[in-house]
């Protein structure tokens, strides 16, 4: 990708904050641009190679899943002391990942924060495509996924209700209640949207399944007054998820007796990971998607260093998370604690420590450089870097805590194989696949929501 | 530029989300119904066995006690299915030459032991004992029904969980004085609750409902 010429957006005017849509849009020329690229652009040539890869990943997912139902989960590498291994890093990954969405869509909904126009729409469809990668996970580490309806308190002939008092039944609720709110929400944030494209679409499919997606759309006073509710009353909804979703799956670290696990530093410290990784990966998603369909005037340079900044405050409150885990061990006097902080440093995983140190502690630290944050390509690197970062986050929290407990006769390295690889890229594979479809199909920036920061003298043209 | 959608379809749209909720419904509650068929169940549907065996005939008819086929029924988990032996200390008296016999005296002529399709076949994941509930006073009645009106043998009740669980949460309901346990006609007095609550604290019987106690 071309690096961005720096200072192209000093033209914008010198007092007040720097705008967020790039000088000379109105109304129509939103709508246009943002509408053109499902419908006008049809089938660029890195959308086809990019969907074929992804696709070609999606059936290597599908045909391990299906091995793996064939054989059982014995053909990862998990087991005794590691019983926690990909499946689990990966799942508590791919959720956080999903979080910068929500907190886009609703925190900053709430805060009135103008910024969040043009990213809010994909970063949502991320959350909903991360979360699906994540339900993968628990699901086929149950063994029996279809005996996973066992989970939800439903009357059936067992008449047994699920276990209450287990972490990883509430990770049940919090992770459907997610899903689910998620999607509603996106969705909701898509029907006005969807009305444009019928209304712009030529063919006759296209209208009619625009039109029947955008449920009879016509914009009066009435659909906005109900519409304007319906959003804040969503918004309301998820932002308690926003900072519940992932408190609760560190839940099922916290609630346990492993050193390492057992602390109460996990729920804030999961929250900012979480939100974190997910700045990383909008900006992953984000970077090439403007670059691709010139997005540049909607995705500005004012974005992407707003974004490097959520994740250079959420980096730092990681990062002291590290900091209090080591400090912790040694204040707890506890020989166990100090022997996990040890064990992670110095045992046999500590290049993954030391890694993880690296990628989300000391190489983010670039961010402070405003120069670096208008360096598009740094900035994009930087993301991946962090993405990786976290991923070795958990890595770290699962492996090095489960391989060497509390007696030294059952200690034991964890292994992954070739199918928890598979599974991996699998789901990246599914998810960017899903990106793919995403933008093909429906308008990746919210037009009717950037329309609203357009300058009053400007506005002009049709809507 | 003409509507893409007609105005029936304002109509059409209310009237389908009606449908999805009437349509899942409608699903619920075939599949609880199913749930219950004898078909999933295999309840109320007698077996076709090698002697067309009578528990009409024996127990209801000539008042033969459960134990005398069944004898281990007190003591050990499995009640014990019959040895030819047992079925030819009368039959070498009476109908010893009634074809429908033949197996029966086949049987005991080569050694071969007679096999006898089961009709009440927990999964292998359960562990149930005859022993604890028949010496606990759980009549034989209160899960294989009124034998003694059966020409053919066939299981009563559906055997799922909840209906296990029904009487381990609440035995003061079904639990009757240990002499009456093998009687099949037996009928629970008006004040069960109270007769009930008195046998429980007699009987010592524990509402076990942890999974260990049936999943071992």
């Amino acid at each position: 990708m071309p690096p961005e010429k720096l200072g192209s957006e000093t033209t914008t005017v010198a007092a007040g904050p720097e705008p967020v849509l790039a000088p000379g849009h109105n109304y129509a020329t939103i709508s246009d641009k943002i509408a053109a690229v499902p419908l006008e652009v049809g089938w660029p040539r890195f959308w086809i190679v990019g969907f074929t890869i992804t696709f070609s990943i999606v059936m290597m997912l599908l045909a391990t899943i299906t091995w793996l139902l064939a054989r059982g989960v014995g053909i990862w590498g998990i087991n005794i002391p590691v019983g926690w291994g990909f499946d689990i890093i990966n799942f508590v990954w791919w959720i956080g990942i999903g979080h910068a969405g929500t907190l886009i869509s609703a925190i900053l909904l709430l805060l009135k924060q103008q910024w969040r126009m043009s990213i809010s729409r994909s970063a949502e469809a991320m959350t909903l495509f991360a979360v699906a990668c994540a339900g993968i996970f628990p699901l086929l580490h149950t063994g029996r996924p279809w005996l996973a309806y066992w989970m939800l308190p439903i009357p059936t002939v067992m008449s047994m209700w699920p276990q209450p008092r287990s972490p990883l039944l509430w990770d049940v609720f919090a992770v459907s209640t997610y899903g689910i709110i998620s999607l509603v929400f996106w969705y909701v944030g898509l029907i006005p949207d969807l009305a444009t494209m019928r209304d712009k679409a030529r063919s006759r499919f296209g209208q009619v399944a625009y039109g029947a997606l955008a449920l009879g759309w016509r914009g009066s006073a009435r659909h906005w007054n109900h519409y304007e509710m319906a959003t804040l009353i969503l918004a309301g909804m998820s932002t308690p998820l926003v900072l519940s979703v992932h408190t609760v799956v560190s839940f099922d670290f916290a609630i346990s007796l492993i050193p390492g696990w057992h602390t109460t530093i996990f729920p804030p410290y999961f929250v900012a990971g979480a939100i974190y990784s997910g700045f990383a990966m909008v900006l992953t998603l984000a970077i090439p998607l403007r670059a691709w369909y010139k997005m540049q005037d909607f995705i500005t340079m004012k974005h992407i260093d707003n974004m490097c900044k959520v994740m250079l405050a959420t980096g730092w409150i990681v990062a002291y998370g590290y900091l209090m885990e080591a400090f912790m061990s040694w204040y707890s006097g506890n020989f166990w604690e100090l022997f996990m902080m040890k064990n992670r440093a110095t045992g046999p995983y500590g290049w993954s420590y030391w890694m993880l140190i690296l990628f989300n502690v000391l190489i983010p630290q670039v961010l402070w450089l405003k120069k670096a944050r208008r360096n598009v390509a740094l900035v994009f690197i930087t993301a991946i870097i962090i993405n990786i970062g976290m991923w070795l986050e958990r890595f770290v929290i699962i492996v090095t805590s489960l391989a060497r407990d509390f007696v030294p006769s059952s200690w034991g390295m964890y292994y992954p194989t070739k199918y928890d690889w598979s599974m991996f890229i699998g789901t990246i594979g599914f998810f960017l696949c899903l990106m793919y479809v995403f933008v093909r199909l429906l308008p990746a920036l919210s037009i009717f929501e950037i329309r609203t920061i357009v300058p009053r003298a400007e506005k002009g043209g049709s809507h | 530029m003409s509507q893409i959608f007609r105005p029936s379809s304002n109509a059409v749209s209310k009237i389908s989300l009606l449908v999805v909720v009437l349509t899942v419904g409608f699903l619920g509650w075939a599949l609880w119904g199913l749930a219950y068929s004898p078909f999933a169940t295999r309840s109320k549907i007698p077996f076709d066995q090698p002697v067309p065996f009578s528990h009409k005939h024996h127990v209801g008819g000539l008042g033969i006690d459960c134990r005398y086929c069944h004898p281990v029924v007190e003591r050990t988990a499995f009640a014990g299915m019959p040895a030819t032996e047992t079925c030819m200390s009368c039959h070498t008296m009476i109908w010893t030459n009634a074809p429908m016999l033949e197996p029966v005296r086949q049987s005991w002529a080569t050694g071969k032991s007679l096999e006898w399709n089961r009709v009440h076949d927990l999964p292998g994941f359960v562990y149930f004992n005859h022993s604890i509930h028949v010496n606990k006073g759980i009549g034989c009645q209160s899960c294989h029904g009124r034998v003694d009106q059966m020409p053919l043998m066939y299981q009563v009740n559906t055997l799922y969980m909840d209906w296990c669980l029904e009487c381990h949460r609440n035995p003061e309901k079904y639990v009757r004085p240990r002499d009456k346990v093998y009687q099949m006609d037996y009928e629970y007095p008006a004040n069960q609750a109270e007769v009930g609550a008195r046998l429980v604290a007699e009987y010592k019987i524990q509402k076990f409902t942890d999974c260990y106690t049936c999943h071992r």
